[in-house]
C-alpha cells in the first residue's frame, strides 16, 4: 500500500509540475502561419507587446488553412494570416470577426541558379509560370492548403493553367511547410513560390536563388482576425483585442517596419491606409 | 561530411555554453516524456499483466489490438487527442490544449500500448516458470500478478524503456496537440523540425546529436542496471 | 498454530481424467497413521498428479479427495506443496520466506522469530541474506522445504523431492523429511527411488498405471509384497506400460 500511495503522489507531484509551468502567466494564444514564424517577426513584436501589456503571446505557427480551422474550433484567441479570401469567408461565417488590415509583404519565385525555364528577365508572374509550364521544369508547391498554397493556385489558374493534372509529374506538391518546400526544391534543383521572408531566413540555399520578384500579383496581404467570441465564449477577447489594436496602431506598425532581416525590410505596415491598390493588382 | 562535422561542433557549442533555450527545450521534453512514461507504466504493466493472467471473452481480440497500436502512427494520435482537447471537443472545457498536459496525454496514448505488449510477453513467459508453483505455495490470482510484475521488473525495465524512447523520438503527436510554442510546449524533436523547416539544418543536427546523447546516456544507465540485476540473480 | 485436524486422508472412488486417457483410476483408500506416506511406483503412474488432487491443485474428475472433511485448496496454510524443481523468487533467502508467510497473512511481528525458526531447523542461517536464485540445487531444495515449514504445516506434500539432488543433497533432504517427520507433521511424498522409500517410509502407497496397487506398512510391503507388480518393482525389475491408456 506504501509503495502504491508514493507512486499516486509522484504523479500528483509531476502533473501539478507540468500545470504549474502551463498556467504561470497571462497570456492568449495565436495561430499564425509558419511564413510569418520562421521569419522571426513574432519573435520581434511579442516582447513589445508584452513589455506595454503584461500579456504574453503563444504563436501556434502553421498553415493558414489550419490556423482558419483552429481559430473556427475555438483552439485559439485570434489569428494572424495571409489569404483575404479564406479570410473573408472565416468572417462571413461567424467565426470571427474584426478582420483588420496588418500588413503586407511579397512572394518571390526561387529556383535553380541554371534557371531552366530561363524566368529571370520576363515582365511579369503569369509570364514566369507559362514558361515553367512550357519547359515542364519541375516545380514544387506546398501543396498544404496554406495561404502560399493558395496564392500559388490563383497564379496557375490566373496563367491558364490547370496545374493539378500536371501533379506527380514535374509538378510536386509536397504537403509540407515553407521551409521544408524550400529544402526539397533545392534537392530536386526545382522552381517554387516562397514568401520573402521565409527565404531570406533560409539557411541550406545550394544552387537556389531568387530568380523572380516584385510584380504587384505577388503581394500578400496579413490580417489580423479575432475568433468570435459568442462562438467560443471561453476565448479570452479583450486580451486578444489588446493585441489586434496594438498590431494596427502606430506603435505596432511602426516596429513591424523596423523588423529587418539580413538588412532588408520584410514586412509594411498597411493598417492605416486603403490599401485598395496593392489589393486591386 | 561537413554539414555533420559542423553539427558537432554546434552542439558541442550549444552544451558547452548552457544555452538557456536549449536547457528549456531539453528540460520540456524530459519532463513530457519521463511524466508519459510514469503514467503509461501506472496502466501498462498491470494491464500487460492482466492480459498475460487472465482470462476473458475478447481477449484474443484485445491481444491483437493492443498489438496493433504499438506501432500507431505519432500523428494519429496526436489528431484523435487533438479532436478530443479541441475546444470544440468533448474535452474542450479543460483548456488543455496547447499545453504540456495535452502532450502528455498523447504521449501516454502512444506508448501505453507499447508497454503493455511487451510487458504482457514478459509475464507470460514467467507465469509458465512460476505458476504452479506460487498457486501451490496459495497465491491467489492477483497476488500472483502483482509477484510476477516485481519478479520481472528488470525485463519490464526494457519494455518501459521501449516506451520512453517511442516517446522522446516521436514528433507527431507533440506537434499537432502541443502546437511547438516557444518557451510553452517546444520540444526537442518538435524543435528539430522547426530548425529543419528553417533550413538551420546544422542546428536541427546539432539538437538531434544532443537528443540522441541523451538518449545514449539513459540506455547506458538502464542496461547497466539491467545487467548488474542479471548477473546477481543468474 | 492451525486447529484443524487432518487426517484421516480419506480418497473416494478417485478419477482424473486428461484429454480422454484416464490418469487415475478408482482410488479408495484412507489414510490415518502420522509419519512418512511415501507413494512409490514407476514413472507415469500417477504418483505426483494424485500428490496434486491431495494438495487442491488438480480437481478429480469423479470421486474426491477429503482431509478429514477438509476438500483441499492451495490457499489452506496448514499443508504445504514442495516441487521436485522448486521455483524460488528472486530475492533473498529471508526474503523467500516472508513472502510466504504475508501470503499467508500472517503476522509481521511473528515473521522474525518464524523465519529464524525455519532457517535454523534447515541449516540455511548462513545463507539467509544469500540471493536464493543463487543457491546450489540441495540448498534451493531446503530453502524450498523451509517455504513449506515456516507456517509450521500440519501436512506437507513432497513431490520427487531429491529428483534433481546429488548424494549429499539427498541426504541433506531425507535428514530435513525425518525432522520433521518427527515434529508430529504429516508426510506425504512421491518417489520412484526405493532406496529412498525405504529409509523414510513409515508406509507405502503402491501405485501402478494409475491404480492403487498396493498399500501397506512400510516393512510389510519390502518384505511380503502382495502383488506381482510390487515383487517386479521391488526387484528392480522394469514394469510394462507406464501409462493407462
Amino acid at each position: 500500500m506504501n509503495r502504491i500511495s508514493t507512486i499516486v503522489i509522484a504523479v500528483l507531484i509531476c502533473m501539478s509540475f507540468n500545470s504549474a509551468c502551463a498556467n504561470e502567466q497571462d497570456f492568449i494564444t495565436l495561430s499564425s502561419t509558419t511564413s510569418t514564424d520562421n521569419s522571426g517577426l513574432l519573435d520581434y513584436l511579442i516582447p513589445k507587446f508584452k513589455e506595454k501589456t503584461g500579456i504574453n503571446v503563444r504563436v501556434v505557427a502553421v498553415g493558414t488553412g489550419r490556423a482558419l480551422l483552429l481559430g473556427e474550433r475555438g483552439d485559439v484567441d485570434l489569428l494572424l494570416v495571409h489569404h483575404k479570401t479564406s479570410e473573408t469567408k472565416f468572417v462571413e461565417n461567424g467565426f470571427g470577426i474584426e478582420r483588420r488590415n496588418v500588413m503586407y509583404n511579397d512572394y518571390v519565385i526561387v529556383g535553380p541558379k541554371q534557371d531552366p525555364a530561363n524566368i529571370k528577365n520576363v515582365k511579369n508572374t503569369i509570364e514566369a509560370l507559362k514558361l515553367i509550364y512550357d519547359q515542364a521544369t519541375p516545380f514544387v508547391s506546398r501543396g498544404d492548403d496554406s495561404g502560399t498554397h493558395k496564392k500559388e493556385l490563383e497564379l496557375w489558374s490566373q496563367a491558364g493553367v490547370d496545374i493539378q493534372q500536371y501533379s506527380g509529374t514535374w509538378y510536386r506538391e509536397a504537403g509540407a511547410s515553407m521551409g521544408a518546400t524550400l529544402n526539397i526544391a533545392n534537392e530536386m534543383s526545382a522552381y517554387t513560390l516562397t514568401d520573402r521572408g521565409t527565404w531570406l531566413s533560409f539557411k541550406n540555399r545550394d544552387d537556389l536563388i531568387l530568380l523572380f520578384e516584385n510584380d504587384p500579383p505577388l503581394f500578400n496581404q496579413y490580417g489580423v482576425i479575432l475568433v468570435n467570441p459568442e462562438r467560443h465564449p471561453h476565448i479570452k477577447y479583450n486580451e486578444a483585442k489588446l493585441f489586434s489594436n496594438w498590431l494596427t496602431s502606430s506603435e505596432g506598425q511602426q516596429a513591424i517596419a523596423e523588423f529587418s532581416l539580413q538588412g532588408q525590410q520584410l514586412f509594411f505596415p498597411n493598417s492605416g491606409q486603403n490599401i485598395a491598390a496593392s489589393e486591386a493588382k | 561530411m561537413n554539414d555533420i562535422s559542423q553539427a558537432f561542433a554546434k552542439a558541442i557549442q550549444l552544451i558547452t555554453q548552457l544555452d538557456a533555450n536549449l536547457l528549456e527545450i531539453v528540460s520540456l521534453s524530459m519532463r513530457v516524456s519521463l511524466t508519459s512514461v510514469l503514467i503509461a507504466s501506472l496502466i501498462g504493466l498491470p494491464l500487460g499483466a492482466a492480459l498475460a493472467l487472465y482470462k476473458f471473452p475478447g481477449r484474443g481480440f484485445f491481444v491483437v489490438l493492443l498489438n496493433a497500436f504499438m506501432g500507431l502512427p505519432p500523428v494519429v494520435v496526436g489528431l484523435i487527442v487533438y479532436l478530443m482537447l479541441s475546444r470544440s471537443g468533448p474535452l474542450g472545457v479543460l483548456g488543455l490544449l496547447f499545453t504540456p498536459t495535452a502532450m502528455i496525454i498523447a504521449q501516454t496514448c502512444l506508448i501505453t500500448p507499447i508497454i503493455a505488449a511487451l510487458a504482457r510477453q514478459t509475464i507470460m513467459d514467467a507465469n509458465v516458470e512460476y505458476h504452479e508453483q506460487l498457486r501451490a505455495l496459495g497465491a491467489k490470482s492477483f497476488r500472483i500478478m502483482k509477484t510476477l510484475l516485481w519478479e520481472t521488473k528488470y525485463s519490464l525495465l526494457t519494455s518501459v524503456f521501449a516506451g520512453f524512447g517511442r516517446a522522446t523520438a516521436e514528433v507527431g503527436a507533440v506537434l499537432i496537440v502541443g502546437g511547438n510554442i516557444n518557451h510553452a510546449t517546444r520540444v526537442m524533436t518538435t524543435a528539430i523540425a522547426l530548425e529543419t523547416r528553417k533550413g538551420d539544418i546544422e542546428l536541427a543536427l546539432a539538437l538531434g546529436i544532443i537528443l540522441i546523447v541523451i538518449s545514449l546516456i539513459l540506455t547506458t544507465i538502464v542496461m547497466n542496471i539491467r545487467d548488474a540485476a542479471y548477473k546477481y540473480y543468474n | 498454530m492451525h486447529n484443524v485436524s487432518t487426517l484421516p486422508l480419506h480418497i473416494n472412488h478417485l478419477h482424473v481424467t486428461r484429454k480422454g486417457n484416464l490418469l487415475l483410476c478408482d482410488i479408495d483408500y484412507s489414510i490415518d497413521t502420522a509419519g512418512v506416506t511415501v507413494i512409490l511406483g514407476p514413472n507415469g503412474a500417477g504418483k505426483s498428479l494424485l500428490l496434486q488432487v491431495a494438495h487442491g491443485l488438480v480437481a478429480p474428475d469423479e470421486g474426491d479427495l477429503k482431509w478429514n472433511t477438509l476438500s483441499p485448496h492451495p490457499q489452506q496454510s496448514w499443508r504445504a506443496f514442495v516441487f521436485q524443481k522448486p521455483v524460488l523468487l528472486r530475492r533473498s533467502v529471508r526474503a523467500n520466506l516472508g513472502y510466504v508467510l504475508s501470503l499467508h497473512k500472517v503476522e509481521k511481528s511473528k515473521h522474525h522469530e518464524l523465519i529464524e525458526e525455519a532457517l535454523e531447523q534447515t541449516g540455511l542461517a548462513k545463507l539467509a541474506e544469500r540471493n536464493a536464485r543463487v543457491l546450489s540445487g540441495g540448498e534451493q531444495q531446503r530453502l524450498s522445504i523451509a517455504r513449506a515449514w515456516v507456517l509450521k504445516p500440519k501436512v506437507i506434500l513432497l513431490d520427487e523431492p531429491t529428483a534433481e539432488l546429488d548424494p549429499a543433497g539427498t541426504a541433506a533432504v531425507e535428514c530435513l523429511i525425518e525432522t520433521i517427520a518427527q515434529q508430529d507433521t504429516k508426510i506425504l511424498m512421491t518417489t520412484h527411488d526405493l532406496g529412498q522409500a525405504r529409509r523414510l517410509a513409515s508406509d507405502i502407497l503402491f501405485l501402478h498405471q494409475g491404480r492403487l496397487v498396493e498399500f501397506s506398512p512400510a516393512q510389510n510391503f519390502f518384505q511380503q509384497p502382495q502383488t506381482e507388480a510390487a515383487q517386479k518393482f521391488i526387484a528392480g525389475k522394469l514394469l510394462n506400460g507406464g501409462q493407462k491408456k
